[in-house]
């Protein structure tokens, strides 16, 4: 197994609350990754600090080999990584063009023209070319969480983060998003996911990992963690 | 430099820093606890100190007029929060910028309409303490009205930090500023915690306007030098920390005091020493001595 | 094309009035006129593109003003050089205090500006070689032809400097540059994860804007014949570089120009028929209202309104 992303024993602590409690993983090359954990367990955490919007206080962050806890959110972007967003944050300002030609003008071509032409194939692919000229701000949920993953795709990475991309979407919504997801990996991205809708954690991983309280508490195949009494726990409170 | 010189600026330091953390202290809450960016915070201390003044025209004591203006200051505070609510919190994206600019220019409205209002020339109340020295020995002579503000700034002070860390209400506004979504679900409304925070942010602005007048002469453009002051002990206290608060003023208060009667500085350097602080704190520290 | 088209048009006019008007009076209120044009262009490259608001503007103009004051006084230089040493102190401070305080908030970069201007008005007041607190004297040089006065060249210099700084703007605005700022405006955390640097571009930002300003400041002492702290850090430079765009538009390089040109006309008339106090708070009201209720300036309205038919 060829190691992606290893993340060793991260730390990462809010003035008197510790989010991330020595968390270690390894994600292979080119997996479908689930991460799952009830609100507040770390999620969103862990994500930040390897996409680097956070930094974490211990531990280290390794990308294709290369360490990369110290190097700012845009870098590692250059390198690979890309991630959504929990809550969308399209630039409300611009079109959904001008979204997405900001990561292939920032990453990918430094070129105007060029990043227009492969903003329209993008927008193509994931069936929001009609919607290309459309002010951001007016997209509907799923539109929304589309532009997202197109905006993290164009950045051509290696390892797409997708933070619970299909919250309050209904289930025809789900399924394209899902198709979405999967057809990228199937080109050879790995993908970490992180959602609350099981069956879809369930349909997509290979892997799954389950966090509580900044800590992982439980690891293994899907159908493994589903039945696990701790995940079950962590969940219910019980 | 004389020791007894010295212990004379450390000591008047002391009062003075006191005093500039309890005129902080609605800054703590409203810019570090609720995250507004109030620029317009001293102009409403002035506004405050003319209020008194006012009052003090009727025949009120300055401090008690301070403290009868708390409570059209704290409904005032609260208009203003829902109105900056309404107007930008929610809107979300650009509502930073917008924000800062709605201050700046209620700010700009404020100082102006007190030059309208009372003219540039200054103006000063009159009090049983205020004209005087006390002489506490070792030849070290303290004005009574800095006496009397350190006073008032230590009770004020220890009635904001006892309230924020005692009561049901100071402890939920804590709260808010560290978890709206949690704060929620316990079925508080987050919005009107914020509110009532801010009025209170407001209506210590008020007796802090009060302070002022005591301690000097005010003028419509004070506010400037005391977005300085404030900000520079908001920030260096850490945001939202009460007793932050207290050290930070002790330490802008004996920093000026030192430069003030230092041969070579002196008063043409004072103004300069909050804001140096605020960019050395920004620069080195941002988070401030006990921040979050 | 119909930009640089408008420019040499807007160019030749100005060369047309400085050579056959001669009413002084009309060249002395034109120069204040274009000196808040440039300086809320130059505001809105940091503060509109950007979203970083600057309430330091009269550092930066101070800084340049007294950088030209102070060479020409040790070193006699001419004008062109004053101007091109004021943008590049200007620049530097921009440069210094953005990688200072532009990690943080825009709240903490609004008010460390606050405090640049404190600190560099400060140091003037105390430097007795740029005269201290009571000012310095400047003699003119000698006019060059083909002026027959000062004020006019003075007032052609100014208009060029105008002109250069809006086609700046505008490039800016049509860059990718630019969008990478209106990315890192509306969301910066998005803006890094998508590859923005998003402090190197404030940092520029910053440093562009700063460097305009000082070069906006640097023919002051020669207009003026006399430079001193009070007037050169003036407050009102402050006001109108920030009340400017955010009336007349924060998006477009077009904003500043109209919001500046508008706020000049309004300052003439309300300052000479009322009082300047009452001109501050007509500013002031004028801006709470546009920011609460007109975000997007008058240029925002006029969009809203033409899309409507």
């Amino acid at each position: 197994m060829n190691s992606i992303l290893q993340i060793q024993n991260v730390s990462k602590s809010f003035g008197g609350f510790t989010a991330l409690n020595g968390v270690s993983l390894d994600i292979a090359e080119g997996e479908r990754f689930g991460l799952i954990g009830p609100n507040g367990s770390g999620k969103t955490t862990l994500i930040n600090c390897v996409a680097g919007s956070l930094r974490n206080e211990a531990g280290r962050i390794v990308f294709q080999g290369k360490e990369v806890t110290r190097l700012p959110a845009y870098r590692r972007t250059r390198l690979g990584i890309a991630r959504s967003f929990q809550i969308p944050r399209p630039f409300s300002s611009m079109t959904v063009l001008e979204n997405l030609m900001v990561p292939l003008e920032y990453v990918i071509h430094f070129n105007a023209k060029k990043s227009h032409a492969e903003a329209m194939e993008i927008l193509g692919r994931i069936g929001l070319a009609d919607k290309a000229q459309t002010q951001s701000n007016r997209l509907s949920q799923v539109e929304l969480r589309k532009l997202e993953l197109a905006r993290a795709m164009a950045a051509r990475p290696r390892l797409l983060i997708s933070d619970e991309a299909m919250a309050g979407l209904s289930g025809s919504e789900v399924d394209e998003v899902l198709k979405i997801l999967f057809d990228l990996n199937s080109s050879g991205i790995t993908i970490i996911m992180i959602e609350h809708i099981m069956q879809a954690v369930m349909r997509f991983s290979q892997r799954v990992v389950c966090l509580d309280a900044g800590r992982i508490i439980c690891e293994g195949v899907p159908a493994e963690i589903v039945k696990n009494p701790e995940v079950q726990k962590a969940y219910l409170g019980v | 430099m004389a020791l007894d010189l010295l212990l004379e600026a450390v000591l008047f330091g002391i009062l003075l820093g006191c005093f500039y953390a309890a005129v902080s202290m609605g800054l703590s809450v409203s810019f570090g606890l609720l995250d507004v960016p109030h620029v317009a915070h001293p102009a409403i201390m002035v506004l405050g100190a003319y209020c008194t003044w006012l009052l003090g025209t009727w025949g009120f004591d300055p401090i008690i007029a301070g403290v009868v203006l708390t409570v059209p200051f704290f409904l005032l505070g609260m208009l203003i929060y829902r109105f900056y609510y309404e107007a930008f919190e929610r809107r979300g994206s650009d509502a930073g910028v917008r924000g800062i600019a709605f201050f700046f220019g209620v700010a700009l409205i404020i100082e102006v309409g007190l030059i309208l209002a009372f003219g540039v020339d200054q103006r000063m109340v009159e009090a049983p303490y205020i004209g005087k020295s006390i002489n506490i020995g070792w030849d070290i002579r303290l004005p009574m009205r800095t006496l009397t503000v350190f006073a008032v700034a230590l009770a004020m002070s220890a009635v904001l930090t006892l309230y924020m860390s005692k009561t049901f209400t100071g402890r939920a506004i804590k709260a808010v500023a560290q978890d709206e979504a949690a704060l929620r679900l316990m079925g508080a409304d987050p919005v009107r915690i914020k509110q009532w925070a801010f009025g209170i942010a407001t209506a210590a602005a008020a007796l802090g306007g009060a302070m002022l007048i005591i301690i000097g002469p005010v003028d419509p453009g004070l506010d400037r030098v005391y977005i300085g002051r404030t900000f520079a002990v908001v920030v260096l206290a850490g945001l939202g920390s009460m007793t932050g608060t207290i050290a930070a003023g002790l330490v802008l208060g004996i920093s000026e005091s030192i430069v003030l009667i230092h041969p070579s500085l002196g008063a043409s350097w004072a103004p300069a020493v909050s804001f140096t602080l605020l960019l050395l704190v920004l620069g080195v520290r941002p988070q401030g001595l006990f921040g979050r | 094309m119909k930009f640089w088209i408008g420019i040499a048009i807007t160019l030749a006019i100005t060369l047309a009035t400085v050579a056959f008007v001669n009413f002084d009076y009309f060249f002395f209120a034109g120069y204040t006129v274009l000196m808040f044009v440039m300086l809320a262009t130059a505001w809105n490259i940091l503060g509109g593109y950007a979203g970083y608001v600057n309430f330091g503007t009269p550092a930066f103009f101070g800084l340049g003003a007294y950088t030209a004051a102070v060479l020409y006084k040790a070193t006699a230089a001419p004008l062109v050089v004053q101007i091109a040493a004021a943008a590049v102190m200007s620049g530097l401070l921009g440069l210094v205090a953005g990688l200072l305080t532009l990690r943080l908030r825009g709240i903490f970069f609004a008010i460390a500006t606050i405090a640049l201007v404190v600190i560099v008005e400060t140091v003037f007041i105390n430097w007795r070689y740029a005269g201290g607190a009571t000012g310095l004297q400047l003699l003119r040089p000698a006019l060059m032809w083909p002026f027959e006065s000062y004020i006019k060249m003075l007032f052609l210099v100014m208009a060029i400097m105008v002109l250069a700084s809006i086609a700046l703007a505008r490039y800016i605005e049509r860059s990718w540059f630019g969008r990478g700022l209106r990315a890192l405006r509306d969301s910066e955390e998005a803006a890094e994860c998508s590859g923005v640097p998003t402090l190197r571009l404030k940092v520029f930002a910053c440093t562009v804007s700063g460097a305009l300003m000082g070069a906006c400041g640097a023919p002051m002492p020669m207009y003026l014949s006399f430079i001193e702290p009070a007037s050169t850090f003036n407050l009102n430079y402050a006001i109108g570089a920030l009340a400017s765009p955010m009336i007349g538009g924060t998006a477009h390089w077009l904003g500043p120009v109209i919001g500046a040109l508008l706020l000049s006309s309004l300052q003439q008339l309300v300052t000479v028929t009322i009082s300047n106090e009452m001109n501050v708070l007509v500013v002031g009201v004028l801006l709470v209202v546009f920011v609460v209720a007109a975000p997007d300036g008058i240029l925002g309205l006029f969009k809203r309104f033409v899309s409507r038919k």
